[in-house]
């Protein structure tokens, strides 16, 4: 069993952090085989970032690939760009709050997070990354909850202040991915 | 044996220092810069030294230099920056200086592009600098081999007293997988490895030793001539050192040969095609030199009905040892990218299935 993920958006939304964290968490909790994969022009902020996480029981072949099981979109130029890799049946989850077009396809699923309206609520836009993993997290069930959530708190490492923040920013996006999922 | 999750680049690194390296000199250059930057900061760590030269040229001749005194050395650089190491690289094969160095290629020729590419199997394999000289050349398809290859390389450049080099590619350099680390070598072990070097490193003087001479070239046509056949008796011994992976080849009718990156994204599409039905397999030079000739040259070709070579290399460049191999048995096509876009297995997916129809 293999999934692959697409995760795009501007550099500083946190997309490549997502991504890290998503495969530690796959690396140091589980059994699986993961690849992470930045890609990234010579822009820097306010360009566009995305990378690819690949997740599989066997070994894996292509570490990004031109047909995704799953895109992750932060805002509206990526999902234009990237709407074309997801596959018939496959999953969009799209930061609603700022990627507003209307979604051209009729083919896959759609989970629609605000995610950087959401992360203000909380009181820190940075945030919105963590929301949005859990989203992921909470619709997929591709690795276990409490693993991501070890690594999130691992990462923090002695920031220990923004670990409640992080614990509700998860949380809210479990809610959303599993609600989305019945 | 737990694994870590490293990016290529700072993997390499990491196993260079576990097996023994304790001087490198570079350049930056994307997409290999993860290199020098983390051994800027690991090296010092273990009593190494770590140096930014002002160029690729002045790099790679303080490699040169480092690796002299019987010193694990090492360089990196990406593509066109390897192009302007050749002539260092060139005296040390002819001064027999054991070194390692990475190429994490990008888009040729010239500057070509930052994005990864597999355009430089030619100057790797054949003619890496002026001479005619070779060396044995690596192609990890992963992180982990990208490891156990770096690793392994320095005993082998210390085995030849000759170059060896790492050829990787931007997504190997840049993607991070799970991998297990070698062990790190101690300080006494690293010791032991530069003292087996004493008969003819550059250690300084003491009578014990006798005196060392580094000899890129001679005076005497004749010696340089006996130089190049000692090069040649060195070459003709590697051919116990091939290394290739096999998959599924035993019953296929198509065969995949491909290296490196492409290698292991062929891999998943012979899977993919395997469970459509269709017999291919793969044939993946892990040493790219010396070339797994053998393994081509000894499939059935009353069964083999075509090869198709994949690379990312615009005309492509491994083919011509393909064909070596193939001696006009059956017919071999191409599957390509180039310049920086990356294979994807969709690609090589169709391009087998239009030979299979």
């Amino acid at each position: 069993m293999e999934r692959n993920l697409m995760i795009a958006g501007f550099g500083g939304q946190g997309v490549m952090v997502m991504g890290k964290l998503l495969s530690y968490a796959t690396c140091y909790s589980t059994d699986k085989n993961v690849t992470f994969f930045p890609s990234y022009g010579a822009e820097q902020r306010g360009g566009t970032a995305n990378c690819y996480v690949v997740i599989s029981d066997e070994d894996i072949g292509a570490p990004l690939g031109d047909i995704m099981d799953d895109l992750i979109v932060m805002n509206g130029p990526s999902l234009n760009k990237f709407l074309y890799k997801l596959r018939p049946g496959g999953t969009l989850y799209v930061n609603s709050s700022i990627a507003k077009d209307p979604i051209t396809r009729d083919d896959i699923t759609v989970v629609q997070a605000p995610v950087t309206e959401l992360a203000l609520e909380l009181g820190n836009a940075k945030v919105l990354n963590v929301i949005m993993l859990g989203v992921y997290i909470g619709f997929t069930d591709v690795i276990p909850e409490d693993v991501v959530w070890e690594t999130i708190m691992q990462q923090l490492g002695k920031k220990e202040a923004l670990i409640p923040l992080n614990k509700q920013a998860f949380a809210k996006g479990l809610e959303i991915g599993r609600n989305a999922r019945k | 044996m737990s694994r870590i999750f490293l990016k290529g680049c700072e993997a390499i690194a990491e196993a260079a220092v576990r097996s023994g390296c304790r001087f490198f000199a570079g350049y930056p250059i994307t997409p290999q810069n993860e290199i020098p930057e983390y051994l800027s900061r690991r090296l010092p760590e273990v009593g190494g030294t770590f140096v930014q030269g002002e160029s690729e040229v002045a790099s790679v001749n303080m490699v040169y230099g480092a690796a002299q005194t019987g010193t694990r050395a090492m360089t990196s650089s990406s593509s066109c920056g390897i192009s302007l190491k050749s002539e260092a690289i060139s005296f040390c094969a002819s001064a027999r200086i054991p070194m390692v160095y990475a190429n994490i290629a990008r888009g040729g020729p010239g500057i070509g592009s930052i994005h990864p590419a597999q355009q430089d199997y030619m100057q790797a394999t054949k003619a890496s600098g002026n001479g005619g000289f070779r060396m044995m050349v690596f192609a990890p398809a992963t992180v982990q081999e990208a490891v156990d290859m770096t690793y392994a390389a320095f005993d082998y450049a210390q085995r030849d007293r000759n170059p060896v080099l790492i050829l990787a590619d931007g997504v190997l350099g840049t993607i991070m997988e799970p991998v297990v680390l070698p062990e790190l070598r101690s300080e006494q072990e690293v010791k032991a490895l530069k003292d087996a070097q004493r008969d003819w490193a550059l250690v300084g003087h003491n009578p014990a030793d006798g005196r060392a001479f580094i000899k890129p070239g001679r005076w005497s046509t004749l010696d340089q001539e006996q130089a190049c056949k000692d090069n040649e008796a060195l070459y003709a011994s590697w051919e116990n050192d091939v290394q290739v992976e096999e998959y599924l080849v035993d019953d296929a009718q198509y065969i995949i040969t491909a290296y490196g990156i492409s290698g292991r994204i062929a891999k998943s599409a012979v899977n993919k095609l395997r469970a459509e039905g269709i017999l291919v397999g793969l044939i993946r030079p892990k040493t790219v030199s010396p070339f797994p000739y053998g393994a081509i040259e000894q499939l059935d070709y009353s069964r083999v009905k075509a090869i198709l070579d994949v690379e990312m290399s615009i005309p492509a460049q491994m083919v011509f040892d393909v064909k070596l191999a193939v001696k006009d048995r059956c017919p071999i096509h191409t599957c390509l990218r180039s310049g920086g876009e990356i294979m994807s297995r969709e690609k090589i997916v169709e391009a087998v299935r239009a030979l299979a129809q």
